[in-house]
Formats: structure tokens, C-alpha cells, sequence
């Protein structure tokens, strides 16, 4: 509510945006541009998780299928910006066509779902995100779309006005990788979907979404159409997904049909709940312990083992997958709602009154 | 005071497999009065409102309401012709605050959307405040301002109940539905509550009261219908009401 930043929050402000500026050049002095990688991919799962909250945490509607709209994304992208179809678009044309397609298709399968809730509505979504799944995995005859399994190839980078974002580049005496462009394209875009996001949670429709997640039928006599602000928040929630696509896409310069399984809407889910559903902070913390965490035990579990026991007992790949489900269990049983779910509201109308007295 | 028509109920019947909840119920509210329905447990008051905000559909008849037909089974639509109602059950948002709960109440009379929204334009902030401002003076209304930024929730049975007027005031209603509003209520409670309706029928606002509290009802409606069975036995006022023998026949069920 306060329009001037105190001094503590302004110098709070101050190191947030030193950490994010020095973190890519820290990461790529430790080990090359790997670790870079992984934190675009937390980003980009930021966005997914962001995207799948205003579905889960704002409106209540449990969506396993919510990586079908980032694959939807990928491939606009991939068909718009490769030699697939010798088709080469720039940016700003591909990235708001694949939020609007992405869109689209979060209506269109948003639409028979309007009276289902809950378990029903978790295993109709669980199929629609594998209808996509097999759809892009076989359009390749009798036209070929998708280029089925083989997935498809040398998509283009992101580029704006000439400057690429793929290979290496000097800025401003800076050597830049790769990786370390798109962190920052991607931090940008972040910090934009975050404040979308904030927006929407206190606007008109985002309390009315809260509404129906609380109580359908009260929201309904009171007048909230429910129906369209269903389908709203699918379609918000889905075009988050095919921006998130899209840069993947671009980022990765290869798209198949096997990046959007199951286990990826899984995880996006167990992003949302994990971090704490409906409020933003935690959704995004619960996206970047996720996507790191397993990489950190990918890349740290071989080596400790070395040294401990001088050789490996256990695989670090099944490891991984252990340490990472005991975590899940344990949050779930010592913080149900969530790592960081949102507080008890501030009384704001005290802190008005206090400020005129 | 009390002028023309404001609702038309026109035979309307409603039936639950075999069970006939309704059958051939016409009654008339007119526009500024405090209207009663009452009638022992399981007569078809609720269903009857049930029908009217378009959460069933009625098997038969019609609802005239301010000289349109009201639209079946569209509650969001029943709400924005202006008729707001609270629930037996009390129904707020549990996890939102009082001050929020009031101001989706709001939605229907306001209109800033997604794009609004995003670009925070002119216009969204303007209504966003507007919404908030009347949110409060609605809570000063029903004197429950000290628990805005209480989760609804953690509000005591008596301020719930409170807090869903003030959410069904903020759909600017031209008729106001009560379902047993005094049930669970103490003495002391039940005599706020009735200050609270005649306050709102000064401000202009016709209210249907369904209500077990019989003391309540003689006291504050100007007129009454009473159901049995699924059917209207009499409509009149409460003098007349209170005498009639098949009233009594139903509620002492001689």
C-alpha cells in the first residue's frame, strides 16, 4: 500500500537485483554453463508453475494436463521458426500466436470439463494432456505435421533485431554465453509474468476465481458466471504455458514429443502444492527447489559417495529419485499446505486509519 | 410504501423422484414489503427458494420478477436481475477475508477484466477502489467492521450470517432472500438481526424471510404465506395468519 520504499526494502531490492545479475557469471566461473542451463529451466518452470496456479491455486481446478499447453507452445514455435516447414518468423509474431493457440486449446479443453470438480476433473485433464501427447507423437501421416517421434530440428533461436540469443556474443566488454542471454531474456520475462500474475491474484477476476474455488454455488448467487471465469482461467493459465513452450523451444532448438509426459504435468503440480497453492512467492520457490534440487542430486550424490565409501553403492540416478520422493513425503507431512503458503491477511484498514491519525 | 408487484410466483411445482416438494405455488411479493415464508420442516420453503435463484429447475410454473420472466436454472443471471440471497447453511468464502467475501458480492455490478487488470489501467483502479470503499461502508452496516481482515471462517456463527447479508447487499439487490437467518441464534441475537431487516426495508429493499421463528416472522412481515406439504395453505397478514385453523392444524399437526 505505501508508494515509497523504506530504505530496508529499497536496499533489499538492491541485492535481489545484484544476486540475479552476478548469478549467471558466478555459475558459469564453477562449471561451464551447465549449471546456467539449469536455472533457465527453473525460470521457465516458474512460468509453468505460475501458469498452473492461477488453474490450481486461484480457481481450485485440479489440471494433470497442464503440459499439454506448454508442448502446444514448443511446437507453434518449433513450425513457425524452423526448417520444417522453411518457415521463419520473428519473435515478437511466434511468442503472442503461441499464448494465443496455447490459449485456444486451453478453452477448447477447458470447455467440457466446466462441470466436473475435483478427481473427476484431475483424470479428464490427465487425458486430454496425453491426447495431445499421442497426437504430436503421430501427426506425421498422412501430412506431416509434427514429424512425429523424430520431433523436430534446428528451430531457430530467439532474436530480436539481430541480436541472437544462441551462441556466444561480446557485450559491453562482457563475454557472453549462450545460457547466460537467455537468463537474462529470461529474468526479465519473469519478473513480467510475476507481476501479471500479482495483478490478476487482486483484481475483479481474480477474487472471483478464489470464489469458485471456495464455493461454486455461493459463487453462482452472487452472481459470478461461473461458467466464463472457468474458462477464463484455464485460457490464462494455458497461455502462460505456450510462452513457456515457446521459449523452451527456441532455447533448446529441438522439440520431440517425449519432453511432455506425464511426470512433467506431475511435477508442475507438485510445484504448485509443494511451494504453497494460490500464493505466488511460494509457488515460485516451490518451482525452483524442484528443478534444482534433483539436479544438485544428480550432480552431488556420485561424488560424496566416492568419497565416503570409495566407491558407488547405490546408482545416483535411482538415488536421486529417492531423495527427492522422501522429500515430497516429508513436506507433505510436517507442512501440508505447502513451504511457504501465503499468511493471514494484513489488516490493511487498521494500517489506514493508523496513517491518518 | 408498498407499491406493485416485485415477484410473481405462478404455479410452480417441483417434484424430487416421487416425493412432490412444490406443487401449484403462486404467491406475490410486493415491491418495499418484508415478506414470510414459513411453514414446519420439510413444507418446501427452501426448495421453493432454491427454484426462484435458479439453483433448480421448476418442473412447472414461472417467476415474474420486476415485469420480466425470471431465466431458469442461470443463479449468476437471477443475481444480476437483482435478487440476492444468503443460505440456510451459511455458504461464504472460508479462506478469504470478510472485507473480500463483500467485495466479490460486487462482481455482478462491476466489469474490469483480464486486460484491466494486467495494465492496472485508469479505470480498474478507480472501480477497484469503489468496490473496496463500499465493501467497508457494508461492513459498518452490518456492523461487523472491526472483522474485515478476519478470514471468514474465523468469524462467530452470528457474524457469518452478518457478513452473507452484507455479501448479498453488495449485489445491489431489488429483493433480498433470507433463508433462516435466526436459526442457531440466542435471544439477543435474534433481536439485532431484526433491527438489522427493518433497517434494511427502510433503505428500500424488499425482503422474502423464510424463518422457523414464528415471534420473528409476526413481528417484522408485513405479509405471510405459509406452505405444508409442498403446498401454499394461506397468504395474508400475520393477524390473520396467526388465527387461521389450518396454520395451526400444520404446525401443531392436529
Amino acid at each position: 500500500m505505501n508508494k515509497w520504499l523504506s530504505p530496508k526494502s529499497f536496499f533489499g531490492i538492491v541485492l535481489i537485483t545484484a544476486a540475479l545479475v552476478a548469478l549467471p557469471f558466478l555459475l558459469g566461473m564453477g562449471g561451464g554453463q551447465a549449471w546456467v542451463r539449469i536455472v533457465n529451466f527453473a525460470i521457465l518452470y516458474i512460468f509453468l508453475a505460475l501458469g498452473l496456479n492461477i488453474v490450481v491455486g486461484f480457481a481450485g481446478l485440479l489440471d494433470l494436463g497442464y503440459i499439454a499447453f506448454y508442448a502446444v507452445g514448443a511446437y507453434t514455435w518449433a513450425l513457425l521458426a524452423s526448417p520444417h516447414f522453411g518457415i521463419h518468423w520473428p519473435v515478437w509474431a511466434i511468442l503472442p500466436i503461441g499464448a494465443l493457440v496455447a490459449c485456444f486449446f486451453g478453452v477448447l479443453l477447458g470447455s467440457p470439463t466446466l462441470k466436473l470438480r475435483g478427481d473427476y476433473l484431475a483424470i479428464v485433464t490427465l487425458g486430454f494432456g496425453e491426447i495431445i501427447r499421442i497426437f504430436l507423437n503421430n501427426l506425421n501421416a498422412p501430412v506431416n505435421i509434427t514429424n512425429g517421434p523424430q520431433g523436430i530440428t534446428l528451430i531457430d533461436p530467439v532474436s530480436i533485431g539481430g541480436f541472437s540469443f544462441s551462441g556466444t556474443s561480446e557485450i559491453l566488454g562482457l563475454t557472453l554465453s549462450g545460457p547466460q542471454k537467455y537468463y537474462f531474456l529470461l529474468v526479465a520475462l519473469a519478473i513480467l509474468v510475476i507481476i501479471i500474475n500479482l495483478r490478476l491474484q487482486h483484481s475483479r477476476i481474480g477474487r472471483a476465481w478464489q470464489a469458485i474455488r471456495e464455493d461454486e454455488i455461493a459463487a453462482k448467487a452472487v452472481g459470478i458466471n461461473t461458467r466464463n471465469i472457468k474458462l477464463l482461467a484455464f485460457a490464462m493459465g494455458a497461455s502462460f504455458g505456450g510462452i513457456a513452450g515457446g521459449i523452451f523451444s527456441a532455447m533448446q532448438g529441438f522439440v520431440s514429443p517425449e519432453s511432455f509426459s506425464l511426470i512433467e504435468s506431475i511435477m508442475v503440480l507438485a510445484m504448485v502444492v509443494l511451494g504453497g497453492m494460490g500464493h505466488i512467492p511460494g509457488v515460485i520457490l516451490g518451482a525452483v527447489l524442484l528443478s534444482i534440487l534433483p539436479e544438485a542430486l544428480r550432480y552431488g550424490v556420485g561424488p560424496i559417495q566416492m568419497a565416503l565409501f570409495g566407491k558407488m553403492l547405490i546408482d545416483p540416478e535411482s538415488l536421486r529419485m529417492l531423495v527427492f520422493g522422501l522429500a515430497l513425503v516429508l513436506v507433505m507431512r510436517f507442512k501440508p499446505a505447502g513451504i511457504w503458503p501465503s499468511p493471514e491477511r494484513k489488516r490493511e484498514l487498521t494500517e489506514k486509519s493508523g496513517a491518518k491519525a | 410504501m408498498i407499491g406493485e408487484v416485485l415477484l410473481a410466483a405462478q404455479g410452480i411445482a417441483k417434484h424430487f423422484g416421487g416425493v412432490k416438494a412444490l406443487q401449484d405455488v403462486s404467491l406475490t411479493i410486493r415491491r418495499g414489503e418484508v415478506y414470510g415464508l414459513i411453514g414446519p420442516n420439510g413444507a418446501g420453503k427452501t426448495t421453493f427458494f432454491n427454484c426462484m435463484t435458479g439453483l433448480y429447475v421448476a418442473d412447472g410454473g414461472s417467476f415474474q420478477f420486476a415485469g420480466a420472466r425470471l431465466a431458469a436454472h442461470a443463479p449468476e443471471q437471477v443475481a444480476r436481475c437483482g435478487i440476492a440471497r444468503t443460505f440456510q447453511n451459511i455458504r461464504l468464502f472460508g479462506n478469504m477475508t470478510a472485507l473480500e467475501n463483500v467485495m466479490i458480492g460486487r462482481h455482478v455490478r462491476t466489469k474490469a477484466g483480464v486486460v484491466g487488470a494486467m495494465l492496472q489501467t485508469r479505470a480498474t483502479r478507480d472501480e477497484e477502489a469503489a468496490i473496496r470503499q463500499r465493501a467497508v461502508e457494508l461492513l459498518h452496516y452490518v456492523r461487523i467492521e472491526d472483522r474485515a481482515d478476519d478470514l471468514a471462517k474465523n468469524l462467530s456463527y452470528g457474524d457469518q450470517r452478518r457478513l452473507e447479508i452484507a455479501r448479498a447487499l453488495a449485489t445491489e439487490p431489488k429483493l433480498l432472500c433470507l433463508d433462516e437467518p435466526a436459526a442457531g441464534m440466542n435471544a439477543t441475537e435474534t433481536a439485532e438481526l431484526r433491527e438489522l431487516i427493518d433497517g434494511i426495508r427502510q433503505d428500500g429493499t424488499t425482503i422474502l424471510l423464510i424463518e422457523h421463528d414464528v415471534k420473528l416472522v409476526m413481528g417484522l412481515c408485513d405479509r405471510v404465506a405459509v406452505l405444508d406439504y409442498g403446498k401454499l395453505i394461506i397468504e395474508d397478514v400475520p393477524a390473520v395468519v396467526q388465527k387461521d385453523q389450518r396454520v395451526i392444524e400444520a404446525y401443531l399437526g392436529a
